[in-house]
């Protein structure tokens, strides 16, 4: 398979990068900075793109290149991927599921209890030294909260098994209520914000679900209610979400995604009532292997002609 | 009740004050610079002490007071009460069990994902403005370890359900099997931290379990090994984990308790291996309301001459 042209479309992992390299000649789009001549000169012989939630492949880059078979995404999410081309034109697309599902869902609750808990705003008070001076203010107690969950697909019922856990009920908004799970079903994304304490966005982005975190969920979510974002960021409406947290219209917020990453809006800077993580859902070295393990597998076995692991298209 | 004098050792919440004032007579402590002539004065109309986890009654205080009655705790530790001293002067102890389980709980699981997933540190990342320079670094999962629990009482049995729903083998060691259970059992603290990933204390303090933690118990948990201690300080030897959390002998350590609270080992304040609370485990408006009610409860019937609700003595 050395033969084999792959794009891989943004740094994303080193050891993905070694395996790609061992197996294929691996071109790194960032190390070309004249895009169009770097197209022109290798346009026939990619055959393969590996993207992942930063970068995938558009209908331009889709068109650039007359030869691809395969686009194999390191992540779940393939909001950075034209399917409908990739149908058109008959070029497979993969993702990884199932094997980021546990890390995203453990991050999750770890927002949870880092915001509810204010874990991270207090341990900065213990390391300023502030602790001598007086105790820490009480904060808000987590087991038995209600949780609302948007999208249940693999990562929301794996949020919800560990919110049961901590005795929460938990309800949920998919656009088509599940007919084999017990838990609370609404019919729409302000009705379930405006009966849970604490929200959570673990939906795939698609143009249907773009901003369907918006000033009117926020505010059915409330001064005491928590927005907890594992998702993307375009789920969000920032511009409504900073002047909430601000101005204390909506009560807390754990934030994993934004919609201009990495750059985060700095009016969240400041405050206590956030906790902001650089997009690391699935970045533990457990699951990034076994992420990499399966685009590599995805690419051999479509270029062996086998079944592929992971489809999509 | 109103002439009944009642002493309290320590501050406690606004609440729990007002609502003592308004039933007993109130000394606090430390309003008094002169200990002596305030013992002198006002030591045979003491019938209570109300006292928390920084401070209870030793048999010194005991032996000052004639009239006291009862010791009601506003914590489910008694390692500041002389429990041989108030059996033998027949003064009743009470603690405030159960309602602080789950607090206590969330925040174990709350610190082994901060401490894993580095949370506080991502978060220092993203409002330092790191992010933009680049990704941050890959972190551990926590779905699927082994957790030990030292101490399978109320609260270990609490973090161990959270626990299970992250897919984590649990194992434990007590003083003697629970035969109840089918967790593993390992008949010492050096057996469990040889066979677990994160180990978490949650037992009682006493002469017995005083340093149960000590160097040979961290030699076993290793560099890759994490403690979270939501105990007491004094379970661990603090300057033993202190230097393997340093040396890198130890992998990472979440700790609620302190040796000396308010008093943290400056050392630690520069490490990202740690997470470090002001003894909040039970910190939430929620949790510390049912705790003061169970305070009130307790010394409301023993002077009404009711069954105690949670008496310990």
């Amino acid at each position: 398979m050395e033969s084999i042209g792959v794009l891989m479309a943004c740094p994303m992992n080193t050891y993905l990068e070694q395996e790609l390299e061992k197996r294929f000649t691996l071109f790194k789009f960032w190390d070309f900075p004249d895009k169009a001549l770097f197209l022109d000169t290798h346009r026939n012989i990619i055959r393969a793109v590996v993207g992942n939630a930063t970068a995938g492949a558009d209908g331009e880059l889709i068109e650039n290149l007359p030869n691809l078979k395969i686009v194999s995404s390191f992540s779940v999410g393939l909001d950075k991927i034209d399917l409908a081309k990739c149908r058109e034109k008959g070029i497979r697309v993969t993702n990884t599921p199932d094997v980021l599902t546990e890390d995203v869902a453990d991050l999750a609750i770890g927002l949870i209890l880092a915001v509810l808990r204010r874990l991270c705003e207090s341990d900065r008070y213990v390391r300023s030294g502030k602790w001598k001076k007086g105790d820490y203010k009480l904060t808000t107690k987590f087991t038995g909260k209600s949780v609302g969950i948007i999208g249940l697909g693999r990562i929301g019922l794996a949020i919800a098994k560990r919110a049961e856990a901590f005795s929460c009920p938990i309800s949920y908004y998919t656009r088509t209520k599940k007919s084999d799970v017990n838990y609370t079903y609404y019919p729409s994304v302000v009705e379930l914000a405006s009966n849970c304490q604490i929200l959570i966005v673990a939906c795939p982005l698609t143009e249907q679900t773009r901003h369907i975190i918006n000033r009117e969920v926020i505010d059915a979510l409330g001064p005491k209610g928590v927005l907890i974002n594992i998702g993307r960021g375009p789920h969000v409406d920032e511009h409504e979400l900073v002047p909430a947290l601000v101005e204390g219209r909506l009560g807390g917020a754990g934030l994993d995604v934004f919609e201009n990453e990495p750059e985060v809006p700095e009016e969240l800077f400041g405050l206590e009532n956030v906790v902001l993580t650089p997009h690391v859902g699935s970045g533990t070295v457990e699951t990034r292997t076994a992420m990499a393990d399966l685009v590599l597998g995805n690419l051999e076995a479509h270029f062996l002609s086998k079944p592929l692991l992971t489809p999509v298209v | 009740m109103n002439n009944i004098g009642l002493l309290i050792v320590c501050p406690l919440s606004p609440y729990l004050e007002q609502e003592l004032e308004n039933s007993f007579k109130v000394f606090k402590i430390w309003q008094f610079e002169d200990r002596n002539q305030f013992f002198n004065t006002q030591g045979n109309s003491i019938r209570a002490v109300v006292g928390s986890s920084p401070a209870g009654v030793d048999a010194e205080l005991i032996e000052t007071l004639p009239n006291l009655k009862i010791v009601s705790s506003c914590s489910v530790g008694l390692d500041k009460i002389d429990l041989v001293k108030c059996k033998e002067k027949g003064v009743r102890v009470t603690n405030t069990p159960d309602v602080l389980t789950d607090d206590v709980a969330d925040l174990a699981i709350g610190l082994i994902l901060a401490v894993l997933r580095r949370l506080c540190e991502s978060d220092r990342f993203v409002r330092s403005g790191k992010w933009k320079k680049g990704d941050y670094k890959l972190t551990t999962k926590f779905s699927e370890k082994s957790v030990g629990i030292l101490g399978m009482g109320r609260i270990g049995t609490a973090i161990a359900k959270r626990a299970e729903a992250f897919n984590c083998s649990i194992s434990y060691h007590s003083r003697t099997q629970k035969p109840n259970l089918n967790y593993e059992y390992f008949p010492s603290v050096v057996e469990l931290a040889s066979n677990c990933q994160i180990l978490v204390i949650a037992c009682s303090l006493t002469e017995e379990t005083r340093y149960i933690v000590n160097r040979e118990v961290i030699d076993a948990l290793g560099p890759k090994g994490v403690l979270i201690n939501v105990g007491r300080g004094l379970l661990v030897d603090e300057p033993e984990l202190v230097a393997a959390l340093v040396e890198g002998r130890l992998g990472s350590a979440g700790l609620d308790v302190f040796e000396n609270e308010p008093e943290v080992p400056e050392e630690l304040f520069g490490l990202e291996n740690v997470v470090l609370l002001p003894h909040v485990a039970s910190g939430t408006v929620e949790t510390r309301k049912a705790m003061a009610d169970l305070v009130l409860g307790n010394l409301k019937a023993h002077f009404t001459n009711k069954p105690l609700l949670s008496p310990v003595v």
